[in-house]
This record gives C-alpha cells, sequence and structure tokens, in this order.
C-alpha cells in the first residue's frame, strides 16, 4: 500500500483560483517516487489571485492518489513513457509520463492539449534525468533543490498557460 | 641581479598594478567574467556524450582497486565484501537506466523481461564497458534463471584470485537497473568450474579463467507479471 505523506512537499504561492475564467483552472503537476511525491508545482494564472483553498488542494491530491493504481496498470501495458491521459474525474484529466525507473510526472488538468503536456513532461525528464546524475541525490527522495523548481516552473508558464 | 633588474622595469611602467587589492580585483573579475560563459548548474550540462569522452582502463582500474581496498579493511569476511561491493555498484545501476533511457530518445521503457535484459546485455554493457555483453542465455534448469556472459569484466582483469568476488559491483549495477525497471532480482557473479565448460561442450579451448557469469534470479511475482502480459 502506498503511504501518501504531503509533510514532505512544497506548496506554490503562485497558484490561482480565478474559476471566473473560461481558460483552465490552476493545474496541479506532481513528481511520484514509489512511496510519495517528490516534488509539486502549480501552474495557473499569474500571481496576484489569492492562495487556491486548502480544501480544493487536498481534494486534487486524493484525486491524484486515487489515480496511481491506473497509471500503475498502465504503465506495464504500455511501453511509451508517455501515457497521455490516464485517469478523468468529472472535468478534469490526468495525464502521466513514467520515466525509464518508473518516476512518474502526473499533471491534474482540464482542457486537452497533448502536443503543450507532452512537450512539457520532455523537458521536465530532461530536467529529472540531470537531477538524477547528481551522486548527492539519492533516489526516490523528495527534490529540493530551487534551481530544477524554477527550471520547472518555467517550462510550465512555457508550454501550460 | 635579476631580481633587481625586474624590480625597477615595474616602476617605470605607465600602468602597473600597485597594491595587493588592484591584483585581486582584476583576478576576481578575470574569473568572474570566464565564469559566466561556463555552465554554473547541474541542470546547464549537456547529457548527451562527446564522441571522445572515454575514461582510461587504468584510471577505472586504479579508482576500483582503492574502493575494493577501502572496503576490505572494513569487513571481516569475503561474503560481507561482496555486499558492501554489490551496495556500491546498486546504486549506480538506477543512474545507469535513467540516463541510457534518456539518451536512446526514443521515449520508451522496457516492460518485458526478455527486453530489459537484453537492454543490460547490450546497451548498458556497451556504454559501460566498451562491447557489448559476451552472450545471454536461459537457464535450463531454472525458470527464473538467467546468465550473461562475459569474457574480461573490467573489475577483475587485474586481480589473480576471488575475481568473483569483486565482479560484485557489476552484479550490482545490473541489480540496480534490474530493481529501477521494476524487475526485482537477485544477481550473482560465479566463475564457471571446470566440470560447468566441459558440460558446455568447448571442446580444444584452454579454459578461460577470467571469464565470467551473472547469474539473474528473478523474484516470482516478476514472473508472473510477465507471464500475464502474454
Amino acid at each position: 500500500a502506498k503511504q501518501h505523506t504531503t509533510s514532505s512537499v512544497h506548496y506554490s504561492p503562485l497558484s490561482s483560483n480565478n474559476m471566473s475564467s473560461s481558460q483552465q483552472s490552476p493545474l496541479l503537476f506532481l513528481i511520484v517516487g514509489r512511496n510519495e511525491p517528490l516534488y509539486s508545482a502549480e501552474f495557473g494564472k499569474p500571481p496576484g489571485t489569492p492562495i487556491t483553498a486548502q480544501s480544493i488542494t487536498r481534494q486534487n491530491f486524493i484525486v491524484m492518489h486515487s489515480a496511481l493504481d491506473l497509471v500503475d496498470k498502465s504503465c506495464w501495458v504500455n511501453s511509451n513513457m508517455y501515457l497521455k491521459v490516464v485517469d478523468t474525474v468529472n472535468h478534469q484529466m490526468i495525464s502521466t509520463f513514467s520515466t525509464a525507473c518508473h518516476i512518474k510526472f502526473m499533471l491534474l488538468h482540464t482542457g486537452k492539449n497533448e502536443d503543450a503536456i507532452k512537450n512539457f513532461f520532455m523537458d521536465v525528464y530532461e530536467l529529472y534525468t540531470k537531477l538524477s546524475m547528481n551522486p548527492f541525490y539519492r533516489f526516490d527522495t523528495p527534490i529540493t533543490s530551487k534551481q530544477f523548481n524554477a527550471r520547472v516552473k518555467a517550462a510550465g508558464r512555457r508550454y501550460l498557460s | 641581479n635579476n631580481r633587481t633588474r625586474r624590480r625597477k622595469q615595474t616602476k617605470n611602467q605607465p600602468y602597473s598594478i600597485d597594491n595587493n587589492k588592484d591584483l585581486l580585483l582584476t583576478f576576481i573579475a578575470f574569473k568572474m567574467s570566464r565564469q559566466t560563459a561556463m555552465p554554473t548548474s547541474i541542470l546547464d550540462r549537456p547529457l548527451t556524450r562527446g564522441r571522445t569522452e572515454q575514461v582510461s582502463l587504468s584510471a577505472f582500474g586504479l579508482m576500483y582497486s582503492e574502493l575494493v581496498q577501502y572496503h576490505q579493511n572494513r569487513v571481516s569476511s569475503i561474503p560481507e565484501l561482496e555486499r558492501r561491493l554489490e551496495s556500491s555498484g546498486y546504486g549506480v545501476g538506477f543512474k545507469v537506466l535513467e540516463l541510457l533511457a534518456f539518451r536512446g530518445r526514443e521515449a520508451k521503457r522496457e516492460t518485458r523481461i526478455m527486453s530489459i535484459l537484453q537492454f543490460i546485455s547490450v546497451t548498458a554493457w556497451k556504454s559501460l564497458f566498451g562491447k557489448g555483453a559476451d552472450s545471454l542465455e536461459r537457464s535450463l534448469d531454472n525458470a527464473d534463471e538467467y546468465m550473461i556472459f562475459d569474457n574480461n569484466p573490467i573489475t577483475s582483469t587485474f586481480l589473480s584470485s576471488h575475481k568473483s568476488s569483486a565482479d560484485a559491483y557489476i552484479s550490482g549495477i545490473i541489480a540496480g537497473i534490474l530493481e529501477g525497471a521494476g524487475f526485482t532480482a537477485r544477481v550473482q557473479a560465479v566463475c564457471p568450474s571446470a566440470d560447468e565448460g566441459d558440460a558446455r561442450g568447448i571442446i580444444g579451448l584452454p579454459r578461460r579463467k577470467d571469464k565470467a557469469v551473472f547469474v539473474v534470479k528473478f523474484a516470482d511475482k516478476v514472473l508472473e507479471r510477465d507471464a500475464a502480459l502474454g
């Protein structure tokens, strides 16, 4: 059974709660290891909007967690790294990318833009591979590098909004 | 005489570095202007390897002998040494898997036992040791055992005895790659004995003492999952 802990995860204050716009609501991006999330980020509208309510964030995490079984199943059936949409909950979809070591990048989103999401995943894949080459980074541990954080945010801004 | 002459020369120059502070500042400015041109972060450095980047065998041999001696001084038995070398190689396996999968540029994972074993014996071996493994075979006695053959593993090239102990490092690398890809397995390095050599029917060739066999034994659930995939 997977233990889900949120204590080791950073919350980004750059998320938005702009429900009135017709564009996508904030996207939640998670990097999940074997047991727990290793990294999380939110991509949404520009700053100045209030921080997402705790309840919505928790709900997003629960939705992501419940999709993990489906992700595992499709990992073994599909040999591609980019697994596209693995689960749909109400109006939200979860796209996943699974690396060679079964580290999963999961994105909770509402729109349907496969190409942008695939490019985003490939960018993060390159960043993650470079990070894992660091001999001081232990496999399957939370990612705390500020540079990694900055670059993932930049990639998200470039592809996802 | 030379020294006094040089001192007089610096005095006559129109621009001269008078005191140590100026010298230090120009040095720092020079260094910083150089450094902005060079990548400062691991996230900037390229992952693809240049054509000429290689490590010499002697450099590896030297460093590996130091690693083995380091562990040898801290253990009291040979199995413990092998365990330590194996866990040293274990971490390398994960990183090798991620790196080689990325360099393959195909964005695909291996999901079957045969494909991951071929990845190890061809791609990983070539990247790590310069040539592919000599062969990959399935054991006739046990359905969950596979064997990777290497005629001259670099970890034991320079050893005269206890070769399979030093090869535990490579066993660790293989185990790390398999575990990373989701195939839990136990890997052991053995030296094929004289009986085995004859049984394989190689008559007339001298028995090669440096040959090593890596026996890979998969966990049950891995075999079940592989069978279920058809």
